[in-house]
């Protein structure tokens, strides 16, 4: 049994790592994008920002298990499968970009517009001030959010157990939810709990330490 | 060096349109350290920020070292930026960098070498009396070194405008001094002009050699900082040197003057000797005088006595010895 946990385990988290680094692969570039047409932006578009704007919105509003179904033909055409856990990554991909693009977007956002009003005051363009300016300036901010984002999709990949997605979430639904294997079930859960925790944690911790604003003055 | 011609800028987002500057025009010449002075809302930063057209004007041009900024392109003026470089109220650092690394930013931007621009950084950082500094990060540095950092900065690209904006506000007296200081022997050694937009009158007194008043988007008045400190002629100007609405007391009686001092020997005891001379007294309701080279300067509220012959006997004593004087209203 311990083999089937560990199992588990290692396909959760090679799902959820996966899925994050394609998710910030396409979230990214559509955060920076939302969050340079916005109308305070650096280069305010408000018809590519309303277009992008409202695609985000659709794909988060859909409920993941929607989604997971609905993009079954799609997954299939891309991995040629629709079980096991290479087959999850395409959907918690398309699940989690757009809700990476609104933190990445969110997280640019809190940069001061003063500083950004320094560089263009030097004569930055706009690709070397979303390079060396936004980005970088946002980076604690940035990396928190990816700690929220790859706990969001280890939940998401836990649903995916019900369509066989492989993981911790199938030994919960094949044991727990079919055959009343209530320990087992547990047992998940809390793997499951342990994990959120450390991604968490250490997502907060290198947050911290990368934050040149709270180091005290020696 | 930068012409303004007839520069206006309007905000046309709200219900009604905004004019936030208008019909401005301005010389200054290479070397000038020019103030820019007026209350808060008079259009001040609105106004620096259409000279880099950080904001765009929407009349007039923008003309510098014989160049029209408004017909550049996108990185025409970006590159004309390097030239006419700017410091902040808020200093605007760049907060996940340090020293250095805010000092290097303008110099990776223009595509500076890494050696030659680290050089350069360091120099500056040394010119601003920050060279033990350079690994602290802005949050580890108080008000007064970050607004150091910061005129680094705007140094690194050799530019020949510095576009000050409110530099000092932030900052306590002590400090603002030092930094103006810093700014004036920067001025001196490199000859860079400088443009300093400000609200208070001792910063114009401490470094400008000329000096624009602004007030309600317009330019109120503009010369040489002696000759507007002498013998300001608009209300706005009068209003900054010495603020009539704070010191005159309205239910006080008595007609007030303001007197001008400009040129009198500072040894002479001026009110006394009104006062034994015309057997009046006079009250001091506020003053804002000091002797240069033996001289005064400045200006003084006096308060009459209520009885007009006195009055009348005050005003004749203060012609007869040539000082310029005027009533007082409520509004300067």
């Amino acid at each position: 049994m311990a083999e089937v946990f560990l199992k588990g385990a290692i396909e959760s988290l090679y799902m959820v790592i996966t899925s994050t680094l394609f998710a910030y692969l396409l979230g990214l570039p559509i955060g920076v994008l939302l969050c340079v047409t916005d109308k305070s932006g650096l280069r305010p578009c408000k018809a590519v920002n309303t277009a992008v704007g409202v695609i985000v919105n659709i794909l988060r509003s859909v409920p993941f298990l929607i989604l997971l179904v609905a993009l079954l033909p799609f997954t299939r055409a891309i991995v040629g499968t629709t079980i096991g856990s290479t087959a999850t990554i395409v959907p918690l991909v398309i699940a989690a970009a757009p809700f990476v693009a609104r933190m990445v977007e969110s997280s640019l956002k809190e940069v001061p517009s003063g500083v950004v009003e320094a560089a263009q005051s030097v004569g930055a363009s706009n690709f070397q001030i979303v390079c060396k300016v936004l980005l970088p300036e946002a980076k604690p901010s940035l990396i928190v959010g990816s700690a929220i984002a790859i706990t969001t999709i280890l939940g998401y990949s836990a649903m995916a157990g019900f369509t066989g997605g492989g993981g911790l979430g199938t030994i919960a639904v094949n044991y727990g939810y079919y055959r009343y294997d209530d320990e087992t079930m547990l047992i998940t859960v809390a793997m499951l709990v342990v994990l959120v925790q450390i991604f968490q944690e250490v997502g907060m911790l290198i947050a911290k330490k990368s934050d040149r604003r709270l180091k005290i003055t020696k | 060096m930068l012409e303004l011609v007839n520069l206006g800028k309007t905000y046309y987002g709200g219900a009604n349109p905004v004019e936030a500057v208008k019909n401005i025009n301005l010389k200054i010449e290479d070397g000038d350290v020019f103030g820019i002075i007026g209350l808060s809302g008079a259009g001040k930063s609105t106004l620096v920020r259409c000279i880099n057209f950080l904001e765009r004007p929407t009349e007039g041009q923008v003309i510098f070292n014989g160049t029209d900024i408004g017909t550049l392109s996108p990185a025409g003026i970006r590159k004309c930026r390097r030239r006419m470089s700017m410091i902040f109220q808020n200093f605007n650092l760049l907060q996940q960098r340090t020293a250095l690394g805010n000092v290097l930013f303008p110099l990776e931007v223009s595509g500076t070498p890494r050696r030659e621009a680290e050089a350069k950084a360091r120099k500056l950082l040394e010119r601003v009396g920050l060279a033990d500094r350079e690994g602290a990060y802005p949050s580890q540095l108080s008000g007064g070194q970050q607004q150091r950092v910061a005129i680094a900065r705007a140094l690194a690209t050799d530019p020949e405008l510095l576009l000050c904006d409110e530099a000092t506000s932030a900052l306590d007296p002590d400090t603002t001094r030092q930094v103006l200081e810093l700014l004036r022997g920067i001025n001196r050694d490199t000859g860079v002009t400088m443009i300093i937009i400000t609200h208070e009158m001792r910063v114009i007194e401490q470094i400008c050699n000329k000096v624009a008043v602004i007030d309600s988007s317009r330019i109120a008045e503009s010369g040489y900082v002696k000759d507007i400190f002498l013998s300001p002629q608009s209300r706005a100007a009068k209003n900054l040197i010495l603020p009539t609405t704070d010191s005159v007391d309205s239910m006080t009686r008595g007609t007030v003057l303001r007197v001008v001092f400009d040129g009198l020997n500072a040894s002479e005891p001026i009110i006394s000797n009104l006062s034994l001379e015309c057997h009046a007294a006079v009250n001091i309701v506020a003053a804002n005088t000091r002797a240069v080279g033996g001289v005064c300067y400045g200006q003084m509220l006096l308060r009459l006595p209520e009885e007009e012959t006195a009055a009348a006997r005050v005003k004749s004593y203060l012609s007869s010895r040539g000082i310029h004087y005027e009533e007082a209203d409520e509004n300067g």
